[in-house]
């Protein structure tokens, strides 16, 4: 890209800690990130990391232990919620039961005192966006959850955020359902062009709604990237293991540099690459995904891999392989379903560009 | 040789037998002496006790009989005025208990409002006489108000905090993301949503204040008599038919106020 | 939740000043000042004398008699003995009661339980004067079931039962008084129990009987605890039962309190009772407490 990027928001150096009267929990550990205007940008990491914290630190409904947050450049960290241009949805929906659907999407516009006709006219247009214009005179406990989440999404749209903070949206949904808000919700960031922060726990919403992705863990970011560099290439075995699949294999290296090489435990070696700071002969992990490990038949006098288990899956299998207390995943293929059997010997092969030293 | 196995009866594990039989007997046990008490109330006969035939006179007696009537507007004064007062501290109490986090006066703020529940009610009523006996407090109805409110508080506070409890805390948080300022989140989210709580916590302080006797028994003067403390006075001087009547009204009264009250209570469940 | 840039000091401090200046004025003062009066000399015209004195105290246990001799009077001993007596009594029945009628309740569906919980609350929201005078048409003489009685001929015109005025009618008053209070909990804790441990019990061969000894009374504990507390408390200190089913002649503790005041005037002795009665409600609530510590830390234990 050749235009420059605008930055929503900057977080920088900012610590969360909670203390109650005898403990002190740190929940978010010097973490520095910039979200770029009009970006599809997900926090990704487990249950407790700090996703929530950053996310509600941004809102403002918590106050910050140290850093700064920017709002297109602008310190936002002493206003209350209310002053932020930032709107969120929020994980239960949290929709005002006491208020019908109409009455919940204007509420925004309301305290904003936006005269009547112009409230009006918003607030229908952003019902009409998530397609829930009939329901407008309906109550909260009246609608199905799918359709509470388009309400929580048209409120929190409505007065025009500069960026809108979403936390777990799908969670509570049924899985079809959540399936299909993933295509809307992308959609939808496309059309309005405002700036999505989401969170979640569930890698493959990640991967496939982000722009880019930061994951973190115990309250600290491990990487930032777009979703295939962060699948590809983890910047460590956290990433490595949070983000689908991985082997993480011991080895040890024999040469540096771009064409490196490298001996696993099992015997077999693999050119990669391999950082100078690595010095010969020490332990080192290798990171492969296991569908990009190739097998071959092979016999049990030329090789010591055999396959121990076998799991069927209908439109591939994996399997596992042992070795002198190593064990290798890799996915077989369809067309490979009836080639191999549990018991087999068989030989791996690793394709350039496949693996990775990992810390 | 099949066709003799006779099948028994299916009963769930966890279905006792006669557990069924005995919970009616109880339910029989709390409500047969509220039963007879109405159903005597429209005895004819001038002894309380003896059946004679059905009647309206003692309830027509009632109407006519001045004390009673002075007995009753005492009780709806003081209820009228413990009962808002009792919900009023109670629902600031209650919001900054449920609300406020932790902070240091928490457990002595929840011991001050359980403290008229744990302490008994006779010690009440006389610590109240003794206290107000010492000080010269002497204003009539007004000390009757003061002591009703006192112990009203813990019944007014634990419906709203209920309600509060159930009450999504994020609901105040999106308002205040969607541009509302303190006070006017309180007015259009906390307020509306916490209403029938107070409604009923109001509700409850009402029917204990309207029905408390021993306190009023101990604290009200000469001029202050409740009609708890009237019907008292009847029965110590020899029942009376006309005592039937108006505890019947009293009970009836009672149980309309809590029915409301459970009416409101199942609204917010919902 | 602790919002960027807001004081919650100070609010807090506000909401709550409303209740520690009612609460504090009204019900702590009183109690201090009660206090203090169970230590003053009782002044012969139904006042207090405004001097130190542990007489109040004293009385509990000696009285003067005509020669100005101190000796010892086991009178209001008795009371509190029977006080203590009927409350336990009264406590054990509740339970006896209550607690299969709380199992079958918590058994139902939503709807019925709802129902009959409601009808379990309802007496306890009315007067309890009213509903133990009630039981005066009923025990009394020539009363409900006296007439029954004569109706079948079991009993002649002239004579009585006697049912009044006895440790039986105090009792009955004080358990219709307070079994909604002993219900209500024990069903708290059975209706969050799983069925599905007691099929599991029965699935390894329990009985009815070892199904109620060995699952549902240990796991209704804290529930069985709860209710006792909050049966036993009131009863000893209850004066309406007493007083309109005991008559004067069975005096309880709660009568007596209010005798000191309303007829004897002794008020340092009336006080120095109250105290007492205090003493013995906060000694039954520490134990209560570490019976409840006891319990979770089991529960945490498991």
């Amino acid at each position: 890209m050749t235009l420059k990027k605008v930055n929503a928001i900057e977080v920088k150096n900012v610590t969360k800690v909670y203390r109650s009267s005898n403990t002190e929990t740190r929940a978010l550990r010097n973490a520095n990130l910039t979200i770029y205007d009009n970006e599809f940008f997900t926090l990704l990491g487990p249950s407790g990391c700090g996703k929530t914290t950053l996310l509600r630190l941004i809102a403002g409904f918590e106050d910050i232990t140290e850093g700064s947050i920017n709002l297109f450049d602008q310190e936002i960290v002493n206003l209350p919620p209310n002053k932020r241009p930032v709107n969120t949805v929020f994980q239960q929906y949290s929709l005002f039961p006491h208020l019908d659907v109409y009455e919940n999407v204007a509420f925004g516009l309301r305290r904003l005192k936006k005269d009547e006709s112009l409230t009006k006219k918003r607030t229908m247009e952003v019902l009409e966006l998530v397609q829930m214009k009939d329901y407008a005179t309906r109550k909260p406990n009246q609608l199905s959850g799918g359709q509470q989440q388009r309400v929580a999404l048209a409120r929190a749209l409505a007065p025009e955020p500069k960026v809108l903070l979403l936390d777990e949206p799908l969670s509570a949904l049924d899985l079809k359902l959540r399936q299909a808000m993933r295509y809307e919700l992308k959609t939808l960031q496309r059309e309005t062009g405002i700036t999505f922060v989401f969170v979640t726990h569930d890698q493959e919403e990640a991967l496939t709604m982000s722009d880019r992705i930061a994951v973190i863990n115990e309250g600290e970011i491990q990487q930032i990237g777009e979703p295939e560099q962060i699948y590809e290439s983890p910047s460590n075995k956290f990433v490595a293991n949070f983000i689908g699949e991985a082997n993480l294999l011991s080895g040890f290296c024999k040469t540096n540099g771009e064409n490196g090489l490298c001996e696993l435990y099992t015997g077999h070696s693999i050119n990669l690459f391999v950082p100078s700071h690595i010095k010969q002969n020490d332990k080192v992990t290798i990171f492969i995904r296991p569908e990009r490990i190739k097998i071959v038949k092979s016999s049990k006098d030329k090789s010591q891999l055999s396959i121990s288990e076998f799991t069927y899956l209908g439109n591939a299998a994996t399997i596992q392989l042992k070795s002198n207390e190593q064990i290798i995943n890799v996915n077989l293929p369809i067309e490979d379903l009836k080639v191999f059997k549990k018991g087999d010997y068989v030989d791996i092969e690793f394709p350039k560009g496949s693996a990775q030293v990992i810390d | 040789m099949l066709a003799k196995n006779k099948k028994t009866k299916f009963r769930y594990v966890w279905n006792f037998p006669g557990f069924g039989g005995w919970t009616a007997i109880f339910f029989g046990f709390l409500y047969v002496p509220i039963f007879v008490l109405v159903c005597y109330s429209f005895n004819s006969s001038k002894f309380a006790m003896i059946w004679t035939g059905f009647s309206f006179r003692w309830y027509a007696k009632l109407f006519s009989n001045d004390d009673i009537q002075t007995a009753t507007i005492n009780s709806l004064i003081v209820a009228f005025a413990a009962a808002p007062l009792a919900t009023i501290i109670a629902t600031f109490s209650a919001l900054a208990l449920v609300r406020g986090g932790e902070f240091r006066f928490r457990e002595f703020s929840n011991g001050l409002i359980t403290l008229p529940l744990m302490v008994p009610e006779i010690v009440t009523a006389v610590a109240t006489l003794i206290f107000f006996a010492s000080l010269g407090i002497n204003f009539g109805l007004i000390n009757v108000i003061i002591a009703h409110t006192v112990f009203c508080i813990p019944f007014a506070f634990m419906p709203i905090k209920a309600a509060l409890e159930a009450m999504d805390p994020n609901l105040e948080l999106a308002a205040r993301d969607l541009y509302s300022d303190k006070t006017s989140t309180f007015k259009t989210i906390t307020l509306p949503l916490l209403t029938p709580g107070i409604l009923s916590g109001f509700m409850l302080a009402f029917v204990i204040s309207i029905d408390d006797f021993i306190i009023t028994l101990m604290v009200a003067g000469g001029g202050s008599t409740t009609l708890p403390v009237y019907i008292y006075s009847m029965v110590k001087m020899g029942v009376s038919p006309e005592v039937n009547a108006v505890s019947s009204l009293m009970l009836g009264f009672s149980i309309f106020i809590v029915s409301l009250y459970w009416f409101f209570n199942r609204k917010i469940n919902n | 939740m602790n919002i960027q840039g807001e004081n919650k000091t100070q609010n807090r401090i506000y909401s709550l000043l409303p209740l520690w200046i009612v609460v504090g004025i009204f019900m702590i003062g009183p109690l201090l000042v009660m206090a203090v009066v169970s230590l003053m000399e009782s002044n012969v015209y139904g006042g207090v004398h405004f001097k130190f004195s542990l007489s109040g105290y004293r009385q509990i246990l000696f009285d003067t008699n005509l020669f100005d001799e101190i000796e010892f009077n086991p009178a209001y001993l008795i009371i509190i003995g029977r006080s203590f007596m009927l409350a336990l009594v009264a406590t054990f029945i509740s339970l006896l009661i209550g607690f299969p009628a709380a199992y079958f309740i918590s058994r139902q569906s939503n709807r019925v339980k709802n129902i009959l919980i409601f009808l379990v609350t309802i007496p306890f929201w009315t007067n309890l004067l009213i509903r133990t005078f009630a039981w005066i048409i009923i025990l009394g003489k020539g009363g409900v079931i006296e007439s029954s009685f004569n109706f079948f001929g079991l009993l002649d015109e002239e004579s009585s039962l006697n049912l009044m005025y006895t440790n039986s009618a105090i009792l009955i008053g004080l358990v219709y008084s307070y079994l909604p209070l002993m219900v209500l909990p024990i069903y708290a804790s059975m209706e969050k129990m799983d069925l599905r441990l007691l099929e599991a019990a029965t699935d390894l061969y329990s009985n009815r009987i070892e199904l109620i000894r060995k699952i549902i009374l240990p796991l209704s504990m804290p529930g069985i605890i709860g209710g006792s507390i909050l049966v036993f408390v009131p009863c000893l200190g209850a004066f309406i039962a007493p007083d309109l089913l005991g008559g004067g002649k069975k005096l309880l503790l709660g009568s007596l309190i209010q005798f000191q005041f309303s007829y004897a005037r002794n008020w340092p002795f009336g006080a120095a009772m109250a105290m007492f009665l205090l003493a013995l409600v906060i000694l039954v609530l520490i134990f209560n407490a570490r019976l409840n510590r006891k319990h979770r830390e089991y529960a945490s234990q498991k």
